[in-house]
């Protein structure tokens, strides 16, 4: 969800101001950088127009900032000549692209059916106990962030896990100590 | 027995291209563009009775006859591999992604002769890592090889190949919203008609088939349709990819002619139930399938035998419920994830589908009532077919109209005893 910001709480305001908030706003705001303009633009290549990038342009900026702030949605908005709301719309439809900060790590609780017939309660649990953190929660130290995830596509190794990119089947309440040390 | 779509794939390794061509990989594709023309494989693959293996089980030489062939059609055509498993359960076309990566794009291109496509997608999900490493060197190596490109082995034909890895939500596996997500939209699924074929990606004649469905075409091509049929044990035609899970002895995933009996798959291949479990019920094929009992354990996996014993065959890919998991819990987490995953385009499955979450919590909690079995009934006819654009909502009711026709003694044990009769 997008959280409230300088500019949406100038509701009030008149539109004309609010835009001018929003692009002196936009000036101060990061831009995109080289390498993700490189990126993106190698994407557009690929399609019939700009907007069709749109995913893989989101996808480029979260690999290089880890999560998708307004100020990136503006960025990418103006790069690929759309609106904000319309990034937006399409950052905040798809669950892998993070609208909020994350952690260094992410890890993918699969909570689908056959983990929870195999116990995946068992290992959120433990995860909950270990980390201190519930589903949505980022740890204080920020080095984990933990989400549930739809069907790992590994269902005969339930419970299964993602750590970042790193998938771990048939896990035990009694492995996850040694998994999660590894990438402290 | 034959395992045509298995045979070279060994656990954990990857059949490169030199070991492919060696098992007699492309002479599938080398033969068509030979002797040909695109109509006339269409018409081998109608022959074959090849049906979709994503679960809706249609015909793909019919799915493809819609595609407009004649001179003054709108080009670029397109063809798409639906590699987005994201099925509950389901974990067979990630076996043949990993496994024997060219059987997959050597079915792809044949079906691209097929319709005359100019591009292709592999639409993969994004949690397949490793699949999506293996794709990308795979179809680098097929350009590389003259499989794809320009002049395609000679033939003056032109194909490019373009790996698409998705950023999550179940919905994209639907064939429609996965165009949308290919397009860079919200992944809605469109109202039909017009159907992809004459009207998909960017508006041109598009196909989307599933990894299994594709792989199986090289193996058509080679041996022909009457092989393909002689490979089933019933009407319908080849072998197919079933998998168990749940707690059963031996999980996995196993390729067994077409129409090997539920008793079959599950005792002799998966070993029965672990110790100390009885099977309870079954969903024959993912999350979106009715569920079946003990009592259906003989009947054929196909199409047909599945649906006349009031299921779908789905993905094939079987969920087995024990009887010391508690079928109110299992239904929740079934609708819960459907809830989750509706796109919120059509009204009954937005507002639907939570609500059925919602009363289904409550009796698992042991605060539901008499009212709540009835509640559950009417939204299994307002979510069920017709009334949605595309199948989430009313395949989200097969498993809890027939859990409700099967467990009816859970939900009243539920509601008398005030609370989960399974907790410990």
């Amino acid at each position: 969800m997008r959280e409230p910001n300088f500019i949406l709480e100038q509701k009030h305001s008149d539109h004309a101001e609010a835009m001018e908030i929003r692009s002196t706003n936009m000036e101060k705001k990061e831009l995109l950088t080289e390498i993700e303009m490189r990126a993106i633009d190698h994407e557009v290549s690929l399609v019939p127009y700009k907007k069709a990038a749109v995913i893989e342009a989101l996808k480029i900026v979260q690999k290089q900032r880890r999560w998708i702030s307004d100020a990136s949605i503006d960025a990418i908005a103006n790069y690929l000549e759309m609106s904000a709301a319309e990034v937006d719309s399409v950052a905040t439809f798809y669950n892998l692209i993070f609208r909020k900060p994350v952690g260094k790590h992410v890890i993918l609780l699969c909570d689908s059916i056959s983990c929870y017939v195999m116990g995946y309660g068992k290992i959120y649990q433990a995860l909950q106990r270990q980390l201190n953190i519930q589903f949505g929660q980022t740890t204080k130290d920020d080095l984990f962030t933990l989400l549930p995830n739809v069907c790992l596509g590994c269902c005969d190794h339930a419970p299964a896990m993602m750590i970042d990119e790193d998938l771990f089947e048939d896990v035990k309440e009694d492995q996850l100590e040694k998994i999660l040390e590894t990438y402290k | 027995m034959e395992q045509p779509l298995t045979k070279n794939i060994i656990t954990g390794k990857t059949l490169s291209l030199k070991e492919y061509e060696q098992a007699g990989g492309y002479a599938a594709l080398r033969k068509v563009l030979k002797n040909n023309a695109p109509q006339e494989v269409q018409q081998m693959v109608k022959d074959s009775g090849l049906k979709g293996r994503g679960g809706a089980g249609f015909s793909t030489g019919i799915k493809w006859s819609f595609v407009p062939m004649d001179e003054d059609a709108r080009h670029p055509k397109y063809l798409i591999c639906n590699a987005d498993e994201m099925e509950p359960g389901t974990f067979k076309d990630r076996l043949l992604l990993e496994g024997n990566p060219h059987q997959l794009l050597e079915g792809m291109i044949l079906a691209a002769y097929a319709i005359k496509a100019d591009i292709s997608y592999v639409f993969l999900r994004w949690a397949y890592r490793k699949a999506a490493e293996i794709m990308e060197k795979s179809i680098s190596d097929a350009y590389a090889a003259g499989y794809l490109g320009k002049n395609i082995l000679g033939t003056g034909w032109n194909l490019e190949m373009y790996l698409h890895t998705g950023v999550g939500r179940y919905i994209c596996g639907e064939e429609t919203a996965l165009l949308n997500a290919l397009e860079g939209k919200r992944a809605t699924p469109r109202a039909k008609p017009p159907f992809p074929q004459v009207s998909g990606l960017y508006g041109k004649p598009t196909i989307v088939n599933n990894v299994e469905t594709l792989c199986c075409l090289p193996h058509i091509i080679n041996n022909g349709a009457a092989w393909f049929k002689s490979l089933s044990a019933s009407e319908d035609s080849g072998t197919k990819l079933y998998g168990v899970s749940g707690k059963v002895k031996r999980p996995g995933v196993w390729e067994l002619p077409l129409g090997t009996t539920m008793r079959e798959i599950i005792e002799e291949y998966a070993g029965g139930m672990a110790n100390g479990y009885r099977l309870k019920g079954v969903l024959p094929g993912g999350a979106s399938t009715d569920f079946l009992t003990e009592q259906h354990l003989d009947i054929k996996m196909d199409y047909a035998s599945v649906a006349a014993a009031g299921s779908r065959l789905g993905t094939g890919t079987m969920i087995i419920m024990d009887d010391a998991t508690c079928p109110i819990g299992f239904v929740h987490n079934l609708q819960h994830f459907f809830a989750q995953e509706s796109c919120g385009w059509c009204t009954p499955c937005r507002e639907g589908l939570p609500w059925v979450e919602k009363i289904l919590l409550g009796l698992e909690k042991g605060k539901g009532s008499t009212e709540d079995i009835e509640l559950l009934q009417m939204h299994t006819q307002y979510l069920g077919p017709g009334n949605t654009y595309c199948a989430l909502a009313p395949g989200a009711m097969e498993p809890l109209q027939s859990a409700l026709k099967y467990f009816k003694d859970d939900f009243v044990e539920h509601i008398e005893k005030h609370k989960c009769p399974y907790e410990v």
